[in-house]
């Protein structure tokens, strides 16, 4: 006998998610699985979240190669599947799982790649706003910038990689460069902006990442200045600042 | 201001035609989109179909509203799909008899159902709640068949019929669909085809198939990856000779993506067929 529609959906679900055992099906459903055609929504299923994964993470899939990436994301999806069909942003968490997943332990940078995958599709689909540039920096009078706020640009996205170069390795695979090129091992950040249709990525160095964190936290310019010398007494702001507003970092804080 | 050239066949689109679907300019061409991909707060992918849509009009197809499932649609995505209507203001908007979000988990697939009074009863309350949301109504697809299924009350030509008295939604004949569930469940496409609601038609789908690799021509899955085929376009023509009129028309490729100029191709076989359509109309009595 077919179940109501709710049970229905609770038992097939359940036998269609990828990795799920399905232990004990009901009898209706043992039915439905016996058909050779049970075995196209399994795979519709599973590949439809595989495709996504792939497109959304290029780098690690290059890094790991097609089938140890297929092993690894089928994992992903057991544990973490889709909670709506914006396929385009699945996979917020694959950094995470990537350093718990065992197979990977050798490539310690790759959950950071894993996050700058992931930085450019948010990056990408980002809201649109004005960016500021030097040439704004350079119309306003010195005594009204130290109080003007400025907030990352919606489509700015930052990342300071602690111990390896993970951005150095994200880029070369982005950027097409020889892979076999001398890497120097040390901690890393990378900004990637949207200034026009395109998102770009650069190297941000650890007063850059403190800089941008102020200003989301809406400081004037002034203090997230002092903040920023407080923590890095090295940092040459003027070029910092010329640097962001080069890559379209920043974007005007509305107006209270 | 002029009423708006009627639409005839229209082309799914894919990024990587972009440039050349911008450079068309052929009569009555119309293009499709899955809201899905496009649900984003900005960048380029969104400024992009803007663009295209000011020069030509837009369907927006969805595969994700789930409204076969025993609950109602998500209020995230009615919301989203209510912010891209507003901002394409699409020429149509359709989904699928079918579900796939069900308990806050997304299966990217678009599943069967029995075809109870009960089903029936909770899709009509579905389709309503999108359609009061959206100010609109919308076009119901007949998903492919790949299972025989126990406890249908009705068929699905008649389940869609009576969706479409009880929302007044329109419905979307997809018709690669008809012949892949006819042969896989051993029924007749023109029987299925016949008996189908075709005043409520607002659009029709034409896509190609391939044959499952393990089962060979005893399976064939809706794959979107090969040309329309000449079976399907037969069925087509016989439609067409039904309905006694021009219904916009859409060639679906989802993979294996031909260059943009074969796609053309097909869609301006079927712009002939719908011309000679609406010519018959012209010249009945």
């Amino acid at each position: 006998m077919t179940p109501h529609l709710a049970a229905f959906q609770d038992a097939l679900a359940a036998a269609l998610r990828p990795g799920e055992p399905c232990t004990e099906p009901p009898g209706w459903l043992s039915v439905l699985a016996a058909q050779p055609g049970f075995a196209v929504y399994r795979n519709t299923v599973a590949q439809g979240c595989l495709s996504a994964l792939r497109a959304n993470y290029p780098t690690v899939q290059q890094l790991l190669g097609d089938e140890c990436f297929g092993a690894m994301a089928l994992d992903f999806v057991h544990h973490n599947p889709p909670a709506d069909a914006l396929l385009m942003l699945y996979g917020a968490g694959l950094a995470e799982h990537l350093a718990r997943w065992q197979p990977a332990a050798a490539l310690p940078y790759l959950p950071d790649v894993a996050r700058l995958d992931r930085l450019w599709s948010e990056s990408h689909a980002a809201a649109d706003a004005p960016v500021v540039d030097a040439g704004w920096l350079a119309a306003l009078a010195p005594a009204a910038l130290a109080a003007q706020r400025l907030r990352p640009h919606p489509a700015a996205r930052w990342l300071w990689c602690d111990t390896h170069p993970a951005y150095t390795i994200w880029r070369r695979h982005r950027d097409s460069q020889p892979l076999d090129a001398p890497l120097s091992w040390h901690s890393e950040g990378a900004l990637l902006t949207r200034p026009s249709a395109c998102v770009h990525w650069h190297g941000l160095d650890a007063a850059g990442h403190t800089f941008l964190g102020h200003c989301a936290r809406h400081l004037p310019l002034a203090e997230a200045a002092t903040a920023t010398l407080r923590a890095h007494p090295d940092a040459k702001l003027d070029v910092l600042l010329a640097q962001l507003l080069n890559a379209g970092a920043l974007t005007p804080c509305a107006t209270p | 201001m002029t009423a708006a050239p009627p639409i005839t066949a229209g082309l799914g689109l894919k990024p990587q035609h972009y440039e050349e679907a911008l450079a068309q300019q052929a009569s009555g061409l119309w293009w499709e989109v899955h809201p899905e991909n496009y649900a984003v707060d900005g960048g380029p992918r969104l400024a992009w179909l803007e663009t295209l849509r000011a020069r030509q009009p837009l369907s927006l197809h969805g595969v994700s509203l789930s409204l076969a499932a025993d609950e109602p649609p998500g209020e995230a995505q009615l919301r989203r799909l209510a912010q891209l209507a507003r901002r394409l203001e699409p020429a149509l908007v359709s989904e699928h008899l079918a579900w796939s979000t069900w308990r806050g988990h997304y299966l990217p697939d678009l599943l069967p159902f029995p075809r109870s009074n009960a089903a029936l009863a909770r899709i009509a309350a579905n389709i309503g709640r999108v359609q009061d949301r959206l100010g609109r109504t919308i076009a119901i697809e007949n998903p492919a068949h790949y299972l025989h299924l126990a406890g249908h009350d009705w068929s699905e030509t008649d389940f869609l019929a009576e969706l479409a008295r009880r929302t007044g939604c329109a419905l979307l004949l997809d018709v690669n669909n008809v012949y892949v569930s006819a042969r896989n469940l051993g029924s007749s496409a023109e029987d299925y085809l016949d008996a189908f609601a075709l005043h409520a038609v607002a659009e029709i789908h034409l896509a190609g198939h391939h044959t499952d690799p393990r089962w060979g021509e005893a399976l064939l899955i809706d794959s979107h990856d090969a040309p329309v085929s000449e079976p399907v376009w037969a069925l087509y023509e016989h439609v067409l000779a039904r309905a006694g009129r021009s219904i916009p028309t859409l060639i679906e490729r989802d993979a294996e993506i031909p260059p943009f100029a074969d796609l053309m191709a097909e869609r301006t076989r079927a712009h002939a067929l719908l011309q000679q359509a609406s010519r018959c109309t012209e010249v009945a009595p």
